[in-house]
């Protein structure tokens, strides 16, 4: 017998970095997001630290302005496009074939060439700070400054980087979409399909229409810098800039939250051992934030100078999108209550997730109280406010989601006891940091200043705030660890350690490549919990006897001596064309940044993205064979 | 301890510290209005507080009681019951949220329509605002000497108390806002378009206590250091100031001050302007520019105005104060105090990214500061 | 060099042809966003000519001629479309020529449009309205060339005898593509050319 070492024995993952590379297997894809936002998480979380030194103190001298101002723009940029949303993307690539009872992705090619675009588009942006300097005008990119200072090229990588960030989730959302409509197991009816998958739909569709928006806005800064135009200066209205920025930027809160929601949405049945109360209320609550968040979106803009009559007709609209999200923490709460609650790890974080949520979108309704948001606005009430939702909510939720699906990437559990330090270091911290600035907002303290003046009382918290944001560091510090240590010494955790509802839980971890040997039949929202539990007169679980999730078990699918599965399947085939597309485009990419001079790289880059795209459509086909 | 106390303790804390908040400290806080603007303001805001304090009690402690009350037992062996939903309840969950925040939307609205009213009517004091990366630019319009020049100045606004001010704002560059807690919101300042806001101070400030603010959106390198004051006289005072600003500035003839004037007229003018009593009346040496937007024409000059800047408490943005240690460090090498771009000036399209360093002598600057501090 | 082996189905027996047909709707509903920012930016600026040409430069008469080449090429699009679906190769490669050189006249017709108008001192930096109409046409016109492009692939594809490996899907699709290429058109002629307000 000979053994196929190009694979993995357990699973049929071919291995080594050519594999790597060129693979189109959904669930490396999701794990190659979820290594590249962990990296940058550290990445964008040293320059925050670094940020939080030079303001503790009054009159700081450890940063020039210079480097604050990249500092924090690349923070924020950082943070929203390089880990929120890929980790998102990273949980979604991974989950969303297992929870419809699918192999893969509608289109896996396609799903490769959207992380390759997205890794080379974050090298490109890092590259900024060694090549003249990052992108300083602020993530949000306020026109006419971000068009002021065509002499520097840090503008131009942030027109360009974030552009074909946007190139990369537009074309993952469309992908996700399709699979999400077309490929669902037999059964798995729209209202069966997980809550996580649901709000990845949702997300999908607000990405699809709202970054075209910021595409747009994001070219017209680039004609601006580059050949003169007049988008937003010399005739141009610097609110255009604003109403494009924000019509994709409030949407985009809601494309990094409500996945985080999603994850909340499965942890708290499974920990409870009752199902989600108010599913379709949940899912509808998601559907509702979605569309109305398309239409708050000037609430970033009140003191921009709309009118009274605008001001007050998106205030009551931020006011009442407060309600479907009080909706589901509700129905949060709901399932928790009368269950049996298990603390596990992925439970505290999803109940951090909810406290802090709470401070968070209370503070976003005082916001929506426009005369008040007046002192409000541009200082750091705003700050403590969205970091509230967004890592308070947000990376909480994530890290719930970490905890919580570990065990099935890798077949381990992570370390309890590591999981605790780093629950309560981090919420402790996060309080410390995030807390304190409500109260400096209040006291008349701006955002984006690179430092303040004595005399003003805001020393204190400030140090208070600084403190705390070291702390988070530690926390995270403490989970890389957990992470890399419990892949080789974790306990092992089988193909169900949490006793889950859905049905990645029903397949071994980690799955195989093909991931179900036989697509389940579903005729349950909670589908392979009412595989093994019945319910009695009651309404109680009542555990049945033996049952695997009605799918071949671990043994027979993987039994193969060769480490192939037994049942005859086809598995769409590596390809290296997504990788070659992605780099040719970002060699455009730094072509059109570098322009006149760049014309010959567009030229280069156009043509390698061409060899990309035609070999990728034109790959030989079998006769079952689809191009993507 | 347990989990759940440990929790417990946690949002008490946190309480604790949003109660502190609930007493604003420090010269430029949005708590403690000083003006009536900023008093509807802050009672809309601790209307909400209240209620959205409430809600975050209530929820919280539902979370807190759930957590307690259905955590796993050690000895328990039986499933709970498992529940779907309650359409009942989440009727009432949704209606009772939307009816808390209608009931703030009425005085929201109020409040809205009060604080964007433009101050009119011949009492009201009209000042023209013009941002500049990254100073404050103040014109007087309807305040005239005899040649019909208005008072302009930069940086420190005086207002006379209990008086409805009216800015009528501008930029010359970026976006800018005009931010000063104390007395209302802020109010962004856009260039090729007017804003307004108005001011109104109750009492009158101590002379080296004027109200801060600064400005509130991002605008570049020195956004930090673009800070301004606003001084509040009683209305005899603010009169005797402004009987004194629209007074042309003396030359000096003699001492290190007039020796400044040499140097000042040598290098300075290039960007500032100055109202100086020539030999047959009032003279402006260094630049007049203006820009008209929608209709209205605001001054909008490369450089503060230094007719008067012997009276003003700071410079360079109202970030330093005015005495002599910091003007000659500022002079010897603005840039080193303030961070700013000058290298990129263009004075012919109006482009000023800060005052360059003019390798000045410190003789030259001990003149300098001799005759600017003579310019009060 | 190819890839390891052939890409291959996904799901077994599952009809791909809905899969993809989602997909190319939700990116033409992306597109839709795309369009409506600039036809919108558009609006904004329409009288902001600053001190260079406004819409008085524009020759409706000859914009109309290449306007009615691009419709006629939606029409022998479908009947590419038609063709493919009778099984007949050779209609089908004579219409997806014929709609790519009416896409090519359509382009061509532009160039020599803007070339005028460049002549005429307006270009892309003259004003607000300059830099957004030559924008909105310009990013309209490359999505044209796309079109091309695609057509011309699927004419190559076809003389090899593959266009139906896939279930034949590709014609159809580009027809979606083609046909929405031609409706912006029509918005874009219809607010920026006829209606001058």
């Amino acid at each position: 017998m000979v053994l196929d070492t190009s694979k993995d024995l357990a699973t049929g993952t071919p291995k080594g970095i050519w594999s790597w590379l060129t693979t189109i297997d959904h669930k490396r894809i999701g794990l190659m997001y979820a290594v590249t936002a962990l990296v940058a998480f550290f990445i964008a979380g040293f320059e925050a630290l670094l940020i939080r030194l030079q303001l503790a103190s009054a009159n700081g001298t450890l940063l020039s302005a210079d480097a604050y101002d990249q500092l924090f723009t690349m923070h924020g940029l950082t943070m929203l496009l390089v880990v929120v949303m890929p980790v998102g993307a990273a949980f979604m690539n991974y989950f969303i074939p297992l929870h419809i009872g699918a192999r893969d992705v509608a289109f896996p090619r396609a799903n490769a060439f959207s992380y390759w675009l997205f890794l080379f588009a974050t090298v490109m942006l890092l590259s900024s700070f060694v090549l003249g300097g990052a992108p300083d005008g602020g993530w949000f990119g306020y026109a006419p400054l971000s068009t002021q200072l065509e002499e520097f090229v840090r503008m131009d990588f942030y027109s360009i980087g974030a552009q074909l960030l946007g190139v990369a989730s537009i074309m993952a959302s469309a992908n996700f979409i399709a699979t999400v409509f077309t490929m669902r197991a037999p059964g798995m009816t729209l209202m069966r399909i997980p809550v996580f998958t649901w709000m990845a739909v949702v997300v999908s569709f607000l990405l699809i229409f709202s970054l075209p928006i910021f595409g747009i806005g994001l070219w017209e800064m680039f004609f601006d810098r580059n050949f003169g135009t007049h988008f937003f200066s010399g005739g141009g209205d610097p609110l255009l800039w604003q109403h494009l920025f924000w019509l994709f930027g409030h949407p985009e809160v809601y494309v990094l939250v409500l996945p985080a929601m999603g994850i909340v949405s499965e942890v708290f049945p499974v920990f409870s051992r009752k199902p989600l109360f108010g599913y379709p209320f949940v899912v509808f609550s998601g559907i509702a934030i979605g569309f109305m968040g398309f239409g708050v979106w000037a609430h970033h803009m009140y003191t921009a100078g709309l009118g009274p009559v605008a001001e007050a007709g998106f205030g009551v609209a931020t006011m009442l999108i407060a309600v479907p999200t009080g909706v589901k923490i509700f129905n949060w709460i709901g399932t928790m209550w009368g269950g049996k609650l298990r603390f596990e790890l992925p439970m505290l974080f999803a109940i951090g997730f909810v406290s802090l949520f709470v401070v968070g979108g209370l503070s976003g309704v005082l916001h929506s109280v426009v005369p008040s948001d007046y002192q409000q606005h541009d200082s750091y009430f705003v700050v403590a406010h969205f970091h509230y939702v967004l890592f308070g909510g947000g990376v909480f939720g994530y890290v719930a989601g970490a905890y919580y699906w570990y065990p099935k990437w890798t077949g381990r559990l992570l370390d309890k006891r590591l999981g605790l330090w780093h629950f309560w270091l981090m919420i402790i911290g996060f309080n410390m940091t995030f807390a304190p600035m409500h109260i400096l907002g209040l006291n008349g303290m701006p955002r984006r200043t690179y430092r303040y003046p004595e005399g003003l009382g805001w020393e204190f918290w400030n140090q208070v705030a600084t403190v705390g944001a070291f702390i988070i560091g530690i926390s995270f510090v403490i989970f890389a660890w957990n992470l890399i240590r419990s892949r080789k010494n974790g306990r092992i955790a089988g193909d169900d350690p949490w006793d889950g509802r859905t049905l990645e839980w029903s397949i071994p971890s980690p799955p195989p490549v093909h991931n179900f040997d036989e697509i389940p039949v579903v005729s349950h929202i909670d589908e392979f919990w009412h595989r093994k539990y019945a319910t009695d007169e009651e309404g109680r679980s009542v555990r049945m006897p033996d049952v695997t999730g009605g799918t071949i078990s671990s043994e027979t699918a993987t039994g193969g001596e060769d480490g192939k599965p037994t049942v005859d399947m086809h598995m769409p085939s590596p390809s290296y064309f997504p990788l070659v597309a992605a780099f040719g485009i970002i060699v455009t990419g730094y072509g059109l940044v570098y322009l006149p001079g760049g014309w010959v790289a567009v030229g280069v880059g156009v043509l390698v993205a061409l060899w990309g795209f035609f070999g990728w459509s034109l790959e030989p086909v079998t006769r079952n064979g689809n191009h993507d | 301890m347990s989990r759940s106390r440990r929790l417990a303790i946690f949002t008490i804390v946190i309480l604790a510290v949003a109660l502190s908040a609930c007493s604003g400290s420090g010269p430029q806080t949005a708590l403690n209005p000083e003006g009536p603007v900023a008093r509807t303001i802050d009672n809309l805001w601790e209307l909400v507080f209240i209620i959205a304090a409430a809600v975050f009690v209530i929820v919280e402690a539902a979370l807190i009681y759930t957590l307690i009350r259905f955590r796993a037992r050690k000895n328990d062996d039986t499933e709970p019951v498992q529940l779907h939903g309650n359409t009942r309840l989440e009727i009432l969950w949704t209606i009772i949220p939307v009816v808390i925040l209608a009931s703030i939307g009425y005085p929201v609205i109020k409040g809205i329509f009060e604080v964007r009213a433009i101050a009119q009517g011949a009492d009201v004091l009209q000042v023209q605002v013009t941002g500049h990366q990254w100073w404050w630019e103040f014109e007087y319009v309807d305040l005239k000497d005899d040649t019909g020049r208005t008072l302009v100045t930069a940086n420190e606004l005086v207002i006379p108390e209990d008086t409805e001010v009216n800015l009528t704002m501008t930029s010359a560059d970026v976006i800018h806002s005009f931010w000063i807690p104390t007395l209302a919101g802020k109010r962004d300042v856009v260039p090729g378009r007017i804003s307004n806001l108005t001011l109104i101070a109750d009492n009158p400030t101590p002379p080296d206590e004027p109200h801060p603010g600064q400005c509130a959106e991002f605008c570049g390198l020195s956004h930090a250091d673009m800070r301004f004051k606003v001084h509040v006289r009683t209305q005899a005072d603010f009169d005797a100031w402004v009987d004194e600003q629209l007074t042309p500035a003396e030359i000096p003839t003699e001492g290190a001050a007039a020796l400044g004037y040499e140097t000042f007229n040598a290098t300075c003018v290039a960007c500032h302007h100055v109202t100086v009593a020539g030999a047959s009346g009032p003279e402006d040496i260094g630049p007049v520019r203006t820009t008209e937007v929608d209709g209205v024409t605001f001054t909008s000059s490369l450089a503060p105005n230094l007719t008067h800047f012997g009276s003003r408490t700071t410079f360079g943005g109202g970030t330093f104060e005015n005495n002599a240690d910091h003007l000659a460090q500022w002079l010897a090498n603005p840039a080193g105090i303030k961070p700013m771009r000058p290298e990129l000036n263009d004075i012919q399209t109006g482009r000023i990214l800060g005052m360059p360093n003019f390798n000045l002598s410190s003789d030259e600057i001990t003149n300098l500061i001799a005759m600017l501090e003579g310019w009060e | 060099m190819t890839s390891q082996a052939a890409p291959v189905e996904a799901h077994e027996h599952h009809d791909i042809r809905p899969v993809r047909k989602a997909a190319m709707w939700v990116f033409l509903g992306s597109e839709c966003m795309f369009f409506g920012s600039m036809i919108a930016t558009f609006l904004l600026y329409r009288n902001e000519t600053g001190a260079g040409p406004g819409s008085e430069i524009f020759n409706v008469g000859f914009t109309s001629a290449s306007s009615f080449v691009l419709l006629m090429s939606s029409l022998t699009m479908v009947l590419a479309h038609n063709a493919f679906e009778k099984r007949d190769a050779r209609g089908t490669r004579i219409w997806l020529a014929a709609t790519a050189l009416l896409g090519i006249t359509f382009i061509a017709g532009q160039i020599y449009e803007f070339t005028e108008f460049v002549n005429g001192g307006l270009t892309l930096s003259t004003s607000s309205f300059s830099g957004a109409f030559y924008m909105l046409t310009g990013f309209h016109g490359g999505h044209v060339a796309i079109g091309v492009m695609l057509l011309l692939a699927m004419f190559f594809l076809s003389t090899e005898g593959r266009l139906r490996d896939d279930g034949g899907l590709n014609v159809e699709l580009v027809g979606l593509y083609w046909h929405f290429v031609d409706i912006i058109w029509i918005v874009i002629f219809t607010v920026v050319y006829l209606l001058q307000v």
